[in-house]
Formats: C-alpha cells, structure tokens, sequence
C-alpha cells in the first residue's frame, strides 16, 4: 500500500506548525545519539565559594575536541531580565572549536560576558547565555548544604535550575561561519553544535550547584541526587527573534518537515507491526501522560490546548487498548486515520511524534537530510516563463490565494527590525510607526500581489523580463521557484493577519529543536524545557532512547 | 573579524537601505559575501558606492545588448550585475559583450562568477589593465590582486570563453605516457579471467 505525503496546505498551517512535538528526529536527541561515545571531561572548575568563575567542559574524540567555556559572574537580581534588551546574566557560555588555550580563555572573560555586543572569532561556534531561576537555585543550594535533597515537587514544577534566553550560532557576532565546519559527519544536522552548547550547560548547572552548597557547609552537604538531575534540564525563553529563521530558510524548513512527513508515510505503509514495537509505541503514550500533566503554563491559549490534549491522549489510549487491533494490516495508518477523525491537531501530530519511537531504522537515516545547501536554489531560472510561474502559485499557494488583502485585518500586523537590539519584532500598521521599513516576512500578502501581476502578463513572457519591471517582487518570484522542488518550504498561512499566533512559529522550531513544556508568556514569547529527563554525560554510552517519555 | 555571515546580512539590510528591493537587496547579501570569500574589497567597494550614490545618479541597465553605452551616467553596477545574472543565458549568445562607463566594477564581478557557473564557461572580463577570469564560481584569477582598483571603468569587456584544453596536445601525450606506467600488460588469461563481463554477450 502507497501512503501519499500530506498535504501541504494542511501542515503547513500556522495553527498546525504550532502543534508539532519533539521526536526521535529532534535535534537534541540526533545529538544525543552522534555524541554518545564521545570522551566527555571537565577540564576546568574555578569557582569561588559562592560559585563564580571559570569552567570548561569538552567532547573529544579522536583528535576532535569542542569545548564549552562558562563564565559565571555575580549580578544584582534588579539586573536579572530574560529579555533580549539585557545586558548582563548569571553566566555566559560558547563552545570553543579545539581546546581553549589560556589566551583564548582570557579572550573570551572579555568578550563573552558581553554577549552580543562583545566579538567572538572563528575559532567558537556558539554563543549563549542564562539566568538562574534564583527560586530553585537558591532552595536547592539551601537544601544540598544541609544535607538533604531539595522538594521534587517544586522541582518538578519548574524542571530546571537555569534558563537560557538566547543561542547564536552560524556566523553571529563573528562565531565561526556554517561552511568552515559544515563537512564534519557529526555535525551533520541541524543546530548540533547549539545542542551541545545547552546539553553541557545543563551540566555545569549541576556542578555550581553542588560547589556552592559544599562551600556553605563543607561538613554536611551532599550532592545533588543524580536521578534528580537527570530529571532536570535547562530552561529557555525564547521570543520573536526566532520566527523569521523559519521564513528566511525555506528549504531548510521543508526538509525538517519532509523528514517527518516521511517518517509518517513509511510508518503508515508498514502492513504487519510486530509486537515489540506496538508495545514499544503504547508504553511510550500512556507514559507520556506524565509529561502532559506535569505540563505548567499560566496561558490561557496554552491551557486550553493542554486540556483538549490530554482528554483526547486518554482517549486515544482506551481506543487503542481496548478496540484496536495491532494485528491488522497497515495498522499504523488506521491508527493515522482514527487520529484525523477524532483528535485534535496538538493530538494528532503528538501521536505522529510517539509513533516514530520504535522505528530508528526509519528515522534515524532520515536525520541526516535535515540540513540544506541553501545556495544551490538560491538563483532565480529566468528562462521559465509567466505561464509557469503561475502553474506553481495556483498549485502550491492555493490556500494563500483565497486571502482578501483588501481587507485590514489580513494585513494588520507588520515585522520589523528593532533598531536598539537588532531583533525581529511585530507591530501594528495603523496604530505604530515603521510599518514603511518593514521586513519580508509577508510571504502570504507579496505571494498573493505577484499572482496578480501575472494574471495580466504575457503567458510566454519569460522571468527575466518579467524582472526587469517587477524588481519589487523578486524575493517571492525566488520562493515561488523554490516550493516548486520544496513542498513544506513555506507556512501556509498569513503572517500579518491580525489574528497570527506568532508563537506558533517558535513553537514549530522549538519541537524540532527538541523542547518540551511550551509555556507562552504572551502571544510574543515563551519558556520550554530541553533536555529534562535526558541521560547524564556519564551515562551517555548506554542511555534509554525513550528517555523522554520514561521519566521517573 | 567579521564573519561572512555578518557580511552578507549588513549588505543585504543596507541595499535595502538605499533603496533596492527586498530581493535585489538578497542578491547584493550573497555577491558582496562571495566577493569577500575570494578575497577582494567588497566591503569597501559596496560602502564608497553607496556613499556615492547618495549624491550621484547612476544608470539603471535593463536590457543588456552586445554593446552597451550609458548616456552621461554610470551604470549602476547592482542593478546591471542582476541584470546579467537574469538575462545570461540570452547574453552568453553574443560570444562577448561590452559597457562603456561602470561605476564601481568590482561590484560587477561576483555576478559574472555566478553566471559562470550557471553558463558552465570561464568569463573574462577585462577593463583597462586589469583582468580578471572567472572559473565556474570555485575561483577568481586576476592581474591585480589586493591593487586598489578604480571607481569607474571606461572600457568593459566581458568575453565567455569556450570549454577548451588549457593545454597542448603534446603535453597531454607525454602525460598520459607516463601514467600508462600505472597499467598492468594483459596476458591471455588476465584477459579471459579479470574482467566483469562474459566473453560473448549473445545470451
């Protein structure tokens, strides 16, 4: 049996995208997997009693080595801000290209602390930051010194000690550029590197931690239980900066989502499921509950989705124990087919997400297509004509064709780069200034004003003349020609409406980055978890690969 | 140092900034990035040209002709780089073509080398004394390289060179005598035993 691919104009949806969950494609566990027998080591630990200072973490293998370079430093807690408008945290991090020589740690004491105003070399590759959840930090630190383990259940409500509010990678703020490492095999997947960068931090979180209660009371503190660590990970709050990357890398977008939808096609086709893997599938949801209801956001929107989520999972498990047969043919496409019929989006792609655990032989293969040589479709062919152009908006936009931009509220909103941080932001036209510098980012509005234009135009008129007089419309006339070879390389949707859920677009980068727990402050940013419940650096060689769904 | 990342961005953003569209503003990101990757002051060039621009008009080139003439102006060399990447294959016909007055020709440059990729030929192009060749967007050979190269060029040639041996026949003969002393003599049961296929195909 063949299992067409869906639909574009289905998945591509905003409201879609920003259900999607982390799975065994998750850049955070294909790191997990490349990097488990790597020779992990803390090289460094200069803290002070109360835990500021220098650390350094590293992965070698071979004559390979990258190594994080921490700085903990002390700040008031009036400076603490998660908002990309600070400009000082509790510490500072990159990850260091080979082993950081003295200079090139008193280099970066200089400049990583600054962050983006300070100027990193090609010889680091990523840059991040984060402040401690004091709370937490500070309960843990008191609890340790004591000797005793501090409340799970406060833990478990926040799930990490510290949070970070930005990952640079490729290029930022001088870092190494994408092509100088971009033929190495284990990094050949997406945002590998800004993984490691986080994974190792979580490390250092653990470390700190148990330094400064030791420091308090050398005599009777203990460390911090190990299966308590691993059930915490690293926090992350994340804003508007992220939703242009999945506009400005459309076929990097596409393949991330070709890789699921093919994932999903091949699940759906295989006829007879042994029952290890049924089992497998089945353990991996009705333990995933737990994810669901220790699941804590104060949204509303996010609530809402929670509690549909959750009634439908349940239903969903008695459909499966109860009336589902296993031993049916196809019977992940049945599963597929109930799941359309009776669960909600956030259900839907949740259960596609937990269907892909037994199958690495499929999975696993597919995660080195995630990346993209985004140069090689970057020219325009000009010898195709008006009359093909059309042939592909008519084919691949249908859903954007159907929008009214006569009408206000389709074009309320518009992006824009904020002079003082350089970071994307969203505004309304008709109440704020700006809206004459807007960015590219209205795919839909432009997509939908070239179609028009080339209703009017001479069917043979070929691209470059059509160019010559329609320079403005360039930047769509390029993305037209790419969705031709790259069926999920654009949202399906209007990103200047006034109803857009802009989360939705960190959402979808944010599950395929590997979070877990979205939890939107607003409709403009939110905080996840990464890496809560993933094996230790000590445990790597040998780690549950469900480790997301077997919590204890 | 700044990385090429950086460098594409800032030109991107300040193309727009001076006028051009959104996607001609894309095109300058990636041309000023590769000018950049292959050594030549694309930086400097973008910036004195923009400066430039501020108080100065330059001609906006559309179609392209063999011959080319501004009237009075300069040409624009973005708009007439984007102009040569769109209408390249039909350019490619006329075996070469000239421009007389290109403000900035340097800028000119990272255009040609991706239609030389897009054309599978080198492209030379030639403006007083400096020349440079273009091979298939893996590299730039010049006469001048690291020379301060002038604002305006008067006389341009830009010639599409036919794929052809680089080399004599004699130099290829006696190189390729010598790697035959890599080959292994065939005897008769070599030539019935080591090779792939059956000695009749008649099945």
């Amino acid at each position: 049996m063949k299992v067409e691919l869906r639909d574009p104009n289905t998945i591509m949806t905003l409201s879609r995208l920003g259900s999607f969950h982390q799975s065994r494609l998750s850049f955070l566990r294909s790191f997990l997997y490349e990097f488990k027998d790597w020779e992990y080591k803390r090289d460094l630990f200069d803290l002070d009693e109360y835990g500021f200072g220098t650390a350094v973490y590293s992965f070698k293998k071979k004559n390979r080595v990258y190594s994080l370079v921490c700085f903990a430093n002390k700040i008031n807690d009036d400076e603490r801000s998660d908002r990309v408008i600070a400009t000082k945290w509790d510490a500072a991090f990159t990850l260091h290209d080979g082993v950081p020589l003295k200079g090139d740690i008193e280099r970066l004491r200089n400049e990583v602390p600054k962050q983006e105003v300070g100027r990193l070399s090609y010889k680091e590759l990523t840059l991040s930051r984060a402040n401690k959840s004091v709370r937490i930090f500070d309960h843990v630190v008191e609890s340790l010194s004591k000797g005793i383990q501090p409340n799970i259940d406060l833990l478990e409500k926040v799930g990490y000690l510290y949070r970070t509010t930005a990952v640079y990678g490729s290029g930022k703020f001088g870092l190494a550029d994408r092509f100088r490492i971009k033929n190495r095999e284990e990094i050949n997947g997406p945002f590998r590197l800004e993984m490691m960068l986080v994974y190792l931090v979580r490390q250092f979180t653990f470390d700190q931690v148990n330094h400064v209660a030791k420091n308090k009371n050398p005599k009777f503190a203990v460390k911090l239980d190990p299966k308590i660590c691993k059930n915490l990970g690293i926090g992350n709050s994340t804003g508007l900066g992220m939703a242009p990357f999945i506009v400005n890398h459309p076929t990097l977008l596409n393949n991330w989502i070709l890789c699921r939808e093919t994932a999903l096609k091949k699940i759906r086709e295989i006829k007879i499921v042994e029952d290890k893997d049924s089992n497998l599938f089945k353990d991996c949801v009705r333990n995933s509950i737990k994810n669901i209801t220790s699941w804590n956001t104060e949204s509303e929107y996010q609530l809402i989705k929670i509690k549909n989520l959750l009634k439908d999972v349940k239903k969903f498990i008695n459909f499966v124990e109860n009336e589902f047969d296993f031993k049916k043919d196809y019977p992940f496409n049945l599963i597929y087919l109930w799941l359309e019929k009776e669960a909600c989006e956030e259900c839907i792609e949740y259960i596609v997400s937990i269907m892909m655990e037994p199958y690495g032989e499929i999975v696993d293969p597919l995660i080195k297509k995630m990346s993209s040589d985004e140069e090689k479709y970057f020219n325009i062919p000009t010898d195709r004509t008006v009359e093909e152009l059309r042939a592909i908006l008519e084919k691949k936009y249908s859903n954007i064709l159907s929008i009214n931009f006569e009408k206000k509220e389709n074009y309320k909103k518009f992006w824009f780069i904020s002079k003082n941080k350089e970071e994307p932001r969203l505004a309304d036209r008709f109440e704020e200034e700006g809206s004459n510098l807007e960015q590219p980012l209205a795919i839909a509005r432009d997509i939908k004003e070239l179609y028009k234009k080339i209703l009017v135009t001479k069917n043979s008129l070929t691209m470059d003349k059509f160019l010559v007089e329609n320079s403005h419309l360039r930047h769509v006339v390029r993305r037209a020609f790419i969705i031709e070879k790259f069926p999920y390389s654009e949202i399906q949707d209007n990103t200047i409406s006034e109803k857009i859920v802009p989360i939705d677009m960190l959402r979808l980068k944010l599950s395929f980055c590997g979070a877990l727990k979205f939890d939107p402050r607003s409709d403009k940013w939110l905080r996840i978890c990464m890496f809560q419940g993933a094996p230790l650096p000590d445990e790597l060689k040998h780690y549950d690969e469900q480790w997301v769904y077997n919590k204890h | 140092m700044k990385s090429f990342s950086e460098i594409e961005t800032t030109s991107k953003r300040a193309s727009r900034a001076v006028g051009f569209s959104w996607g001609i503003a894309e095109e300058v990101g990636k041309s000023v990035r590769l000018l950049e990757l292959f050594g030549f002051p694309g930086i400097k060039n973008l910036n004195q040209y923009y400066q430039n621009k501020k108080k100065e008009n330059y001609e906006n080139i559309k179609l392209i002709n063999q011959t080319n003439r501004s009237n009075k102006k300069l040409y624009c060399p973005i708009t007439l780089g984007v102009s040569f990447l769109d209408q390249i294959k039909k350019i490619e016909s006329f075996e070469k073509c000239s421009f007389q007055g290109i403000a900035y020709p340097i800028l000119l440059l990272p255009f040609l080398s991706r239609c030389s990729e897009i054309i599978g030929k080198k492209i030379l192009f030639e403006f007083e004394q400096n020349k440079f060749l273009l091979n298939f967007n893996i590299s730039i050979s010049s006469n001048n390289f690291q020379k301060e190269l002038p604002s305006t060029a008067n006389n341009i040639e830009i010639k599409f060179l036919e794929n052809k041996d680089n080399f004599s026949d004699l130099d290829w003969k006696n190189l390729y005598k010598l790697s035959e002393d890599t080959f292994v003599e065939e005897t008769d049961s070599l030539k019935k035993g080591a090779a792939g296929a059956g000695l009749t195909d008649n099945d």
